[in-house]
């Protein structure tokens, strides 16, 4: 991961950093035979500058603003024009939300107040995104009424938008005019002979297709409709679902083909499958990748383009920070209740203070990374950390619906992933008390960062193997981390540790249940 | 015949509603539900009925064989 420059001391002055934005050449998918330099963890210096403006506070686009800004899904394209096997349309697309989520239908009127009303209440929600629960290309009218809407009413908000890709070609113009700078594509595959696998049947031009021949018209449609997002400067991500047996090793394919085609983010998901989701999958038993299946695919495209690591494959109409989600509080009912006032110069007053907060952050990092200069060791390894935002060590573990997974070495921390380890009532592990369950989502990782833990836990955890640390608690994550991975290979050094690496971890199939 | 919809099995998707030429399919109570009166089996506009095509789960759209074919009718 390439980390911003450890000899800029005085990175705070913003002035200075305009200047570094502006001396950068761009990033990687610019081409070029060289890696590409700016992974979803990547900072000002590693982007063009008109790249930079587009994504740094969006949630999805960029890993470090994912600690700060918030996102919210209006659930208003009901309908779907294709056939994922992994896709149940009882509840909503499972390319983009988790399978079995239902989200609450609004009509684009409703979605703009709901906007608008939750724009007001949480300032750092910057961005609006119909990501289903069918297909938002599928139901054109609903999707761009709610995007005019909210186009006239609250510019400053970035909208996008994730689609299959099957009807993108027809709306590209139209995306351009409402100003979604901000797209995403779901492909599986470029090769119809792996599509027939995953796609049963297409619905186009009046027609039903089955077999290849479904397939090779998505992949046509899909190729197509990323090269004219590309063409007309739109930023696109490219969401994959890894299928172990199906896909899996394809998908490396893949990562070449969107990346020539100038996709600007790459986001592979894991297969999430189980019998009582009534999917295709879910019934012939078809199982997702491990953690590390995950991580090493991961990490072997990562040369080839900027990886996103931190999607968590939220819900049609989640509300708030990635991994936290306040819909609850701004169901149809209550909105249609409230008086909104939009205030965009509220909003950009705290959107300042936020950026100050994540200054800091980046400045905590950097100084503790200066530390770490000098240091060498092969040693790597992954911890766990319990956090509400901020990129702070902020949550209590029993608290915590999901950790979020840092990869330390000698480079520095690096986000590689989070574990959901919320209710999963249903996922398959029976009578298993939750603290098992994980346990097993963690295995992989050396430590896990809470700002709270209880005595019994505690020593499960330590009987497992992972360490329960909380002596950071309200500490900025990053910091915290390179601080105790310097501690670390002290005691290795020493000879008071021995490294020893850790198994795989699980990653969570079962059926979302909980209210989040 | 017109086609209609078994609503225990609908997910209220609205994907046949889009697709009708014949505006025959409206959404009610989270469900679709077809007007015997306008459908036309797609007659006159496409080979296959786009509903059937479109929709999502298998065997929710269905010939009612309670009515006469279209053109039967009067
Ligand atoms: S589903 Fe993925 S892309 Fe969409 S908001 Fe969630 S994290 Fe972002
Ligand atoms: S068969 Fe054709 S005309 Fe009849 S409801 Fe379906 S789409 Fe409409
Ligand atoms: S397409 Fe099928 S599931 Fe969707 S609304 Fe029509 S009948 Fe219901």
């Amino acid at each position: 991961m390439q980390l911003l420059p450890i000899d800029a001391s005085n990175q705070g002055k913003l002035d200075q950093v305009m200047q570094q934005m502006a001396d950068h050449k761009g990033c990687g998918t610019t081409g070029g035979s060289g890696k590409s330099s700016c992974g979803s963890g990547a900072g000002p210096n590693d982007m063009a500058p008109e790249i930079w403006e587009k994504v740094k506070n969006h949630p999805c686009y960029s890993e470090e603003a994912h600690h700060h800004y918030a996102r919210m899904h209006v659930a208003v394209a009901p309908a779907c024009n294709i056939q994922c096997n992994y896709c149940n349309r009882k509840y909503d697309c499972a390319n983009e939300s988790r399978p079995g989520v239902v989200s609450e239908k609004l009509t684009p009127e409703q979605a703009s107040k709901k906007v608008l009303a939750v724009a007001s209440a949480i300032p750092q929600m910057t961005v609006l995104g119909i990501a289903g629960p069918g297909d938002p290309l599928a139901n054109p009218e609903k999707t761009f009424k709610t995007f005019e809407l909210i186009y006239k009413t609250a510019p400053d908000i970035k909208l996008c938008l994730s689609t299959n890709g099957l009807m993108l070609p027809d709306h590209v113009d139209t995306i351009a005019k409402f100003k979604v700078d901000h797209v995403t594509i779901t492909i599986n595959m470029v090769d119809p002979e792996i599509g027939q696998y995953i796609y049963p049947w297409i619905f186009y031009n009046h027609k039903r297709y089955t077999g290849v021949e479904a397939a090779r018209i998505l992949h046509e449609r899909q190729m197509l409709g990323l090269e004219m997002l590309t063409e007309r400067g739109i930023l696109c991500k490219v969401n994959s679902v890894m299928i172990p047996g199906v896909n899996d090793k394809h998908l490396v394919e893949v990562n070449r083909a969107v990346k020539s085609r100038g996709a600007f983010l790459h986001n592979i998901m894991p297969l999430i499958s189980a019998p009582e989701h009534g999917t295709v999958f879910g019934m012939t038993g078809q199982r997702g990748p491990t953690a590390q299946e995950l991580k090493a695919l991961q990490d072997s495209c990562e040369g080839e383009m900027n990886m996103m690591r931190h999607c968590r494959q939220c819900r049609a109409d989640a509300v708030g920070l990635l991994g936290e989600d306040r819909s609850a509080e701004f169901t149809t009912e209550k909105i249609m209740g409230m008086e909104v006032q939009y205030d965009s110069d509220a909003r950009k007053a705290y959107q300042s203070k936020v950026e100050v907060e994540r200054q800091a952050k980046v400045e905590a990092k950097q100084e503790e990374l200066r530390g770490l200069a000098g240091e060498s060791s092969d040693i790597h390894l992954l911890i766990a950390v319990a956090t509400k935002g901020s990129g702070l060590v902020n949550e209590h573990f029993g608290h915590a619906k999901e950790f979020q997974i840092y990869e330390l070495s000698t480079a520095g921390a690096k986000f590689v992933g989070h574990r959901r380890v919320d209710l999963y009532c249903q996922g398959g592990y029976g009578e298993e008390d939750s603290l098992a369950t994980i346990i097993r989502a963690i295995n992989d990782c050396h430590a896990v960062f809470v700002a709270k833990i209880g005595g019994c836990p505690k020593a499960d955890l330590t009987q497992a193997g992972i360490e329960p640390v909380e002596e950071f608690a309200g500490q900025f994550i990053e910091k915290s981390a390179i601080t105790w991975f310097k501690a670390y290979l002290e005691k290795v050094k020493t000879g008071a540790l021995t490294h020893q690496p850790r198994g795989d971890a699980q990653i969570r199939q079962g059926a979302f249940l909980a209210a989040a | 015949m017109p086609l209609k919809i078994i609503d225990t099995q609908c997910t209220g998707c609205q994907a046949c509603e889009q697709e009708c030429p014949n505006v025959a399919i409206s959404s009610k109570n989270g469900v679709c539900i077809i007007n015997p009166k306008k459908c036309t089996e797609c007659l006159g506009h496409y080979d296959t009925q786009q509903c059937v095509a479109v929709c999502p789960v298998e065997n929710t759209i269905v010939f009612d064989d309670s009515l006469p074919r279209y053109q039967l009718r009067a």
